[in-house]
């Protein structure tokens, strides 16, 4: 499916995009079907970033680093004919969380069965619960006005964003009393204390509130967190608000369904085409400079890299204002995860539920109670990987059979904490790649005997190989914490928060824009939107 | 009351949610589970099992068969060659299509014939002046379709024959784990897929091998209602929802001609007399009065449409065929939705409908009625060229 690389058909082009991961290739759909002549660079001889596919063990396709699709905007897959280009979607039926004791917790699609399960452990929080997603559900629906549209600056006093800061407080009007406290406490709890406030049973808070943490450099009692809590609420697969899901053939499949939308409307794509800088004068970007010294010219540039090396690296720091360069350098990243992926010769059977069932074919989470995620992330905080992680583990061959030989399986863990700065130093990493590869598969180990004897091949990908082989600075997965500090007209930069950059003709289009990172797709859409409504193309 | 089919023993020990219905006088189950959600994905993703038997089968056989068929369908099958299945209807001497159904030459003088309804009278009243025998099979052969992508990779294991060299709407003689079998690439998903035909005292024992060559290739046991959504989206009519048999009908409003249900590519209309010819040849000089259009929903206007009630936008849980008007730009209703689905592959709403033939140009754009909070509303829908999915493997 990867194209091979080439030469661009042309000089100069309406827009290059830099950087074929999932946003950059969105962007570029978009552009090119207003008619724009566009040219995507990517620097691997693979398109996708992150969002990739790769058989690295014969017969056996990993989603490499992200996984799960949840957030990819319905409108996008139906503005650009996706399923057509090879896009489907399929959805995850549960959540389990084995524990220690031989016990467990799975969380279903099916109401009644999820209610049986909580009231297990408590009576009280399994009446909770659907409320619990009822509340959750509205405060995600003003989440998603927020996530379809380029950020309001409340600094500016134009008429125009004005109206969209009301419209927002219009729609947080409609929140009854309740539900704009519930809004406040979201913004400023600890994951904990959120759900504190609602449920009694450990076993349920554990795996929930983990959804705080994720991407972050921060522990579930940290907080702030709460507010990542609502992400998990705003998974739609479907336009409706509903699961989350894998994309068939692994995730890399939606990347390579998105370029094949952009190549039918007309965009070029280019892979193993490393971009050296930004050709810019007086300000002004008109085109790029690859490493083979071939110079491209463009009236515009979209980076669908993450700030720092948009900023730092493709224009350099002595061609922007230096105040500019300060809100960017202070920009977070501290990368915190990692990933294992497995091929396996045999299906994991788990102690507290053995052998094949519906439980394998969703998330499974290790992380069996709040104090384990809290001595996980201490271990961090101190420059150390968890010895005994937070995993998130799927098996997407289960529902997804094309990703492994028949009755074999690849295994994908996410992995929290690996932090990007241990205590040895980032670039020590590698030193510490199979140790910390061994923490996950012993962790994941001890609720799945005979695990180890069925691995035929294994990936360990720390904070420090994302950085440097998908180009995610610190190994953040999201191109910069989802902090509040840097969200919504605070991404990457204030003032800076609507796809435009100081440098004139230079686009930000990535993970590292509003909405911010996850398989998501806006970043690129309103991107692409904002540069031909600007008129200067 | 309903009577179990020869799958029974074992659907019904599978089909814990107890979910069943009728059709065609058997019980079928809808959904194995509380949603068929999984097994509409197992169609699309791996391989559903679904048990097909309740249709109706009729072996026809002898020198005059070929001309018996040609006579009674809308397509000559004289010249369909052996080892082949084609897809037909057939008509009332008005040209009005009583069933739709798929004919196999499985030797020279022998066919099989399926229906949605009882055919066996009407093939019968035919059979005067030909040399032939009709039998009514339906209760004698028993037939499961494996559909999905994996489909063929599951036969493989368990099929003497070469299934991987079988083409698309093409039938063999083979064995399946040692039972002999008739399959044929042909389904009701728009997927690659088998139909699989079988004496009924062997059918537990093709199931069992089916379902366990199956397994690490991700078999589901599949329902009505996973199967409903996969024909919505394949632009599948169905005979009694999408329009009614002729031959029921009270009135003639009711009453559809091939052309008008998108089948005008199965009349071979010139050629030897045949049932509803000369009406057929009428109309095709004249202009069919309607046509069965695909239509995609306007998904802002959805939207929009639960958002004035500060709710998210619902879509339906599987396929519907409930019903309900299509109007022009002018709010004159004029036409009809017959089913529909929300498909979870494409993100889309889709339905079947019967509008005047002048609306049937993909990208004209109707009304649809929804119903949202109890209200009937409408949203726009735009004609879209059937199928709605498509995938290269089913041929490949």
């Amino acid at each position: 499916m990867t194209p091979p690389a080439g030469k661009p058909t042309r000089s100069s082009y309406d827009v290059i995009v830099v950087g074929g991961g999932h946003n950059g290739l969105v962007a570029a759909a978009y552009l090119a079907k207003a008619g724009q002549r566009v040219l995507v660079l990517e620097r691997r001889h693979v398109l996708g970033g992150a969002a990739v596919s790769e058989e690295l063990h014969p017969g056996f396709t990993f989603s490499v680093c992200s996984y799960v699709v949840s957030l990819f905007r319905p409108h996008i897959i139906r503005d650009l004919d996706l399923p057509r280009h090879g896009l489907e979607i399929i959805p995850l039926e549960c959540s389990f969380l084995p524990l220690p004791d031989g016990r467990s917790l799975a969380r279903w699609g099916d109401k009644e069965l999820t209610r049986r399960e909580i009231a297990s452990f408590s009576e009280h929080d399994a009446e909770i619960y659907p409320e619990f997603g009822l509340a959750m559900g509205k405060l995600a629906r003003f989440a998603r006005h927020i996530i379809d549209h380029p950020a309001p600056d409340p600094a500016s006093l134009r008429p125009g964003e004005l109206r969209k800061l009301l419209r927002l407080g219009n729609a947080m009007r409609d929140f009854d009393d309740d539900l704009r406290y519930l809004n406040l406490q979201l913004l400023s709890m600890s994951a904990v204390d959120f759900l504190d406030r609602w449920f009694e049973s450990p076993v349920l808070k554990a795996p929930m509130s983990v959804s705080g943490i994720i991407g972050t450099f921060l522990g579930v009692r940290s907080p702030g967190t709460a507010y990542v809590l609502l992400h998990h609420y705003m998974g739609e697969i479907d336009g409706a608000f509903r699961a989350w899901g894998f994309a068939k053939g692994g995730t890399g499949r939606l990347s390579e369904s998105i370029a094949a939308a952009a190549r039918e409307l007309g965009a070029e794509i280019l892979t193993s085409a490393p971009v050296a800088r930004l050709l810019q004068k007086g300000g002004k970007a008109h085109g790029v400079a690859l490493e083979n010294g071939d110079e491209i010219r463009a009236r515009a540039v979209v980076s669908g890299l993450d700030p720092r090396r948009t900023f730092l690296g493709m224009v350099g720091e002595q061609n922007l204002d230096p105040a500019f360069v300060n809100q960017i350098k202070r920009y977070k990243f501290r990368g915190s995860s990692g990933k294992v992926n497995l091929a396996v010769d045999r299906l994991p059977s788990f102690s507290c539920r053995p052998g094949d069932g519906l439980h394998l074919r969703g998330d499974i989470a290790i992380g069996p109670s709040v104090d384990y995620l809290e001595r996980a992330y201490d271990q961090a905080k101190y420059g150390d990987f968890s010895e005994r992680p937070y995993l998130n583990v799927v098996i997407p061959s289960l529902v997804d059979p094309s990703v492994a030989p028949p009755g074999k399986h690849v295994i994908s863990c996410f992995v929290q904490y690996a932090p990007y700065d241990i205590k040895e130093g980032a670039s020590q990493w590698p030193a510490r790649r199979e140790a910390f590869g061994d923490a996950v598969v012993d962790t994941l180990a001890e609720y799945c005997p005979g695990l180890k004897e069925s691995i035929l091949y294994r990936q360990v990908l720390t904070p420090w190989d994302l950085e440097q082989e998908f180009g995610l600075s610190e190994g953040n997965i999201f191109h910069g914490e989802l902090s509040l500090e840097q969200l919504l007209f605070l991404r990457p930069a204030a003032g800076w928060s609507r796809y435009r950059t100081p440098v004139k003709g230079l686009w930000l289009g990535s993970s590292g824009a509003h909405p911010g990172g996850g398989i998501m797709g806006a970043p690129g859409e309103l991107c692409a939107r904002m540069l031909l409504a600007s008129g200067e193309l | 009351m309903p009577i179990p089919s020869p799958f029974h023993p074992r659907t019904s020990a599978l089909c814990t949610s107890l979910f069943w219905k009728e059709w065609a006088g058997y019980h079928a189950v809808r959904s194995f589970d509380t949603s068929h959600e999984r097994e509409y994905f197992a169609f699309r993703h791996a391989a559903g099992l679904i048990d097909v038997s309740p249709l109706y089968k009729y072996e026809v056989k002898g020198p005059g068969a070929a001309a018996l068929l040609s006579l009674v369908m809308v397509k000559d099958i004289r010249k369909l060659k052996q080892g082949r299945v084609t897809y037909l209807c057939w008509c009332d001497d008005d040209g009005k299509v009583a069933d739709d159904g798929t004919v196999s030459r499985l030797d020279d003088d022998h066919f099989r014939v399926t229906a949605a309804e009882p055919a066996l009278a009407w093939l019968r009243r035919h059979a005067g002046r030909f040399d032939v025998t009709i039998d009514d099979v339906s209760t004698k052969l028993g037939a499961l379709a494996l559909q999905g992508p994996n489909a063929r990779a599951i036969l493989e294991q368990v099929v003497s024959g070469k299934i991987a060299s079988l083409k698309f709407f093409a039938v063999m003689r083979t064995k399946l784990a040692g039972t002999p079998v008739w399959i044929s690439r042909t389904g009701y998903t728009g997927d690659l897929g088998y139909e699989i035909w079988i004496e009924r005292d062997d059918a537990l024992k093709v199931w069992d091998a089916v379902m366990e060559a199956g397994k690490p290739y991700r078999i589901e046991p599949a329902g009505i209602d996973a199967l409903d959504v996969a024909r919505v989206e394949a632009g599948f009519i169905m005979n009694g929802v999408d329009y009614f048999s002729a031959h029921h009908c009270a009135i003639e409003a009711k009453k559809s001609t091939p052309y008008e249900l998108g089948l005008g590519r199965t009349v071979n209309l010139e050629r030897e007399p045949f049932i509803g010819q000369a009406a057929l040849r009428a109309e095709l000089k004249r202009g069919s009065t309607w046509a069965l259009v695909g239509l995609v929903y306007d998904w802002d206007e959805y939207e929009a449409l639960f958002a004035e009630h500060d709710l998210p936008p619902q879509v339906p849980a599987g396929a519907w065929r409930s019903g309900v008007p299509v109007y022009d730009e002018n709010a004159d209703a004029v036409g009809q939705a017959t089913s529909g689905a929300w498909s979870p592959l494409l993100k889309k709403n889709l339905a079947l409908a019967t509008v005047p033939a002048r609306m049937a140009k993909p990208g004209t754009k109707l009304q649809v009625e929804v119903t949202v909070e109890y209200r009937r509303r409408q949203v726009t829908a735009t004609v879209a060229a059937l199928p709605f999915f498509d995938p290269e493997r089913k041929r490949a």
